[in-house]
């Protein structure tokens, strides 16, 4: 086995076990009630979400609403992360907490109207609507900048590269410099499990859902969630981090007409195709 | 256990919650535990609204207050002058008064809810409320809709005006 | 669960909130009190429509009630940053500029 991919299966382990070892730190007059939901709030978030994916043909919890679900959801990302800065009473958390809820409002506007293109398309807030009306042609084909708005939203709320100032190099860590132990696991295990939560979510909304030839539906939902969520990974970190006072004006000014746009010629599609 | 059953624990739990974490912004000192609660508060009447049939609204209440009070405990962080967590103090004027207009209200408004004749449930739910109310808002009430579009666009403008200390061209980042 | 329960309930929540309103003298906590009567507000008229007329007229009420709340938030919001940046206070008592 060549050493890359050795480390890559053992760095994980490794790093869980070291973690799980490590000493708890305690800052000076932390908050402990906030500072413990916020870091062990990310993960049950990010199973909330994956319960509203149909596997195929049905969801764990079939929700009518379950568009205006997974925007709720992702919006507790905004009070976890601010938490997890708050909680810390340490002044990089803080001003990391700051920066995620300025890059927060940039990502999160254009991801609610790209969450409308697919409700409008398919004529439901259903997810399991959503991926069945999808038979012909799946919904990333016809609204690309509904997707992309879609990824960016998906990447800031689990604070990954290009917008993961909060938790920035230049902060020593920002929200994440004061954690340790079984905290810092969970936050870290969270932000991924968020990556994927919102990966899996896409699926319904824009990858046809369980559609494909040859294997079952759940399998092929779980290969798009897992390629999705690798590609935004890959994406992701090959670009630089913004800088969080920059980015709310691209994304109001030009993300968010663009989704608008796309919405609009969803809807012309819908009453006039 | 019955269905009602359940329904009825899950109310009143979310009834408690809701009271007394809305009675938790006003007797805690920090900032970000008021915020939050206030939070708290909103979730579990958004629960509540779930429990009563309105998935739609149950889930926008939950969005948008989870979402406003992240907003506002920058506020409050910003506004608060001074850390009540490091120097507790009291930052109340007129108590006693405010405490008797409290429970006057709820007196009066509880009399008014457990007296009046309330009148028969007319007709039933939508099968699917959340559409019904699509259908409503663009359709037969879609004035009300309308209407409230341009008072939301004077609110920003509004907003912005009162809120910014700089003008239209100039962008803040020339010295 | 029934109508007058859930009535009760959202009485609390707008008597919890009225006793903030009045009392608070920071402008951000006066919201919060705001905030937490209109929640007795939604709560009831949630209560009312599905114990009384559930039909989509009422949801659209709901719906105006929630905006109203957006409403009030942002002016608030903007007449607390105006004030703070003018003069610098941040009490309800100080904001006299109105009474000369």
């Amino acid at each position: 086995m060549p050493d890359r991919i050795r480390s890559a299966l053992l760095v994980p382990v490794a790093e869980t076990a070291r973690l799980l070892r490590q000493r708890p730190r305690r800052t000076v007059e932390a908050d402990l009630l906030l500072w413990r939901i916020a870091s062990s709030g990310l993960l049950p978030l990010a199973v909330l979400m994956l319960v509203l994916v149909p596997w195929g043909d049905r969801a764990l919890v079939s929700d009518p609403v379950g568009v205006v679900w997974f925007n709720a959801l992702d919006v507790f990302a905004w009070a976890l992360v601010w938490l997890l800065g708050w909680g810390a009473n340490a002044v990089y958390g803080l001003v990391g907490g700051y920066r995620f809820l300025a890059l927060a409002l940039g990502y999160e506007l254009p991801l609610m109207f790209a969450l409308i293109a697919p409700a409008v398309a398919a004529e439901s807030l259903d997810l399991g609507v959503i991926a069945a009306a999808q038979s012909g042609l799946w919904y990333v084909v016809w609204m690309p900048v509904a997707f992309l708005a879609y990824c960016l939203g998906v990447l800031g709320m689990s604070v990954r590269a290009p917008l993961d100032a909060a938790a920035g190099a230049d902060l020593a860590g920002g929200v994440l410099a004061e954690l340790s132990g079984v905290d810092r696991l969970l936050v870290q295990a969270g932000r991924y499990a968020l990556l994927v939560a919102g990966a899996a979510v896409a699926v319904p909304l824009f990858l046809g859902g369980g559609a494909g030839p040859l294997l079952p539906g759940w399998l092929w939902v779980v290969l798009k969630a897992g390629a999705l969520a690798w590609a935004l990974a890959a994406v992701g970190s090959r670009l630089p981090t913004l800088r969080p006072d920059r980015v709310l004006q691209p994304a109001w000014v030009v993300l968010l007409p663009l989704v608008l746009l796309q919405d609009l010629v969803v809807a012309a599609v819908v009453v006039w195709g | 256990m019955s269905p009602d059953l359940w329904a009825d624990l899950a109310f009143w739990a979310c009834g408690v919650v809701a009271v007394l974490a809305g009675a938790a912004v006003f007797y805690v000192d920090s900032m970000a535990r008021a915020t939050y609660a206030l939070a708290l508060s909103f979730v579990a009447v958004g629960v509540v609204l779930l429990l009563l049939g309105q998935a739609y609204l149950g889930a926008v209440v939950v969005l948008m207050m989870v979402m406003e009070m992240a907003v506002m405990a920058v506020y409050m962080v910003m506004f608060m002058g001074m850390n009540p967590a490091l120097m507790p103090m009291s930052m109340v004027h007129s108590h006693r008064a405010a405490i008797g207009a409290g429970v006057g209200a709820f007196l009066l408004l509880g009399a008014g809810a457990l007296l009046v004749p309330w009148p028969e449930r007319r007709g039933a739910p939508d099968p699917d409320v959340t559409a019904a109310l699509g259908e409503a808002t663009m359709g037969s009430h879609m004035l009300v809709m309308v209407a409230i579009s341009p008072v939301m666009v004077a609110t920003i403008v509004a907003g912005v005006v009162l809120s910014l200390h700089r003008g239209r061209y100039d962008r803040g980042d020339r010295p | 669960m029934i109508l007058e329960t859930v009535l009760l309930v959202a009485a609390a929540l707008f008597a919890v909130g009225l006793y903030g309103a009045l009392s608070q003298q920071v402008v951000v906590m006066v919201m919060m009190g705001l905030e937490l009567m209109i929640n007795g507000v939604i709560l009831a008229l949630g209560g009312l429509w599905w114990f009384l007329a559930p039909d989509p007229s009422g949801q659209v009420l709901l719906l105006v009630v929630v905006a109203a709340m957006t409403v009030e938030m942002a002016m608030g919001f903007a007449v607390a940053t105006l004030l703070h940046r003018q003069a610098g206070h941040d009490m309800t008592d100080m904001a006299t500029e109105l009474r000369r």
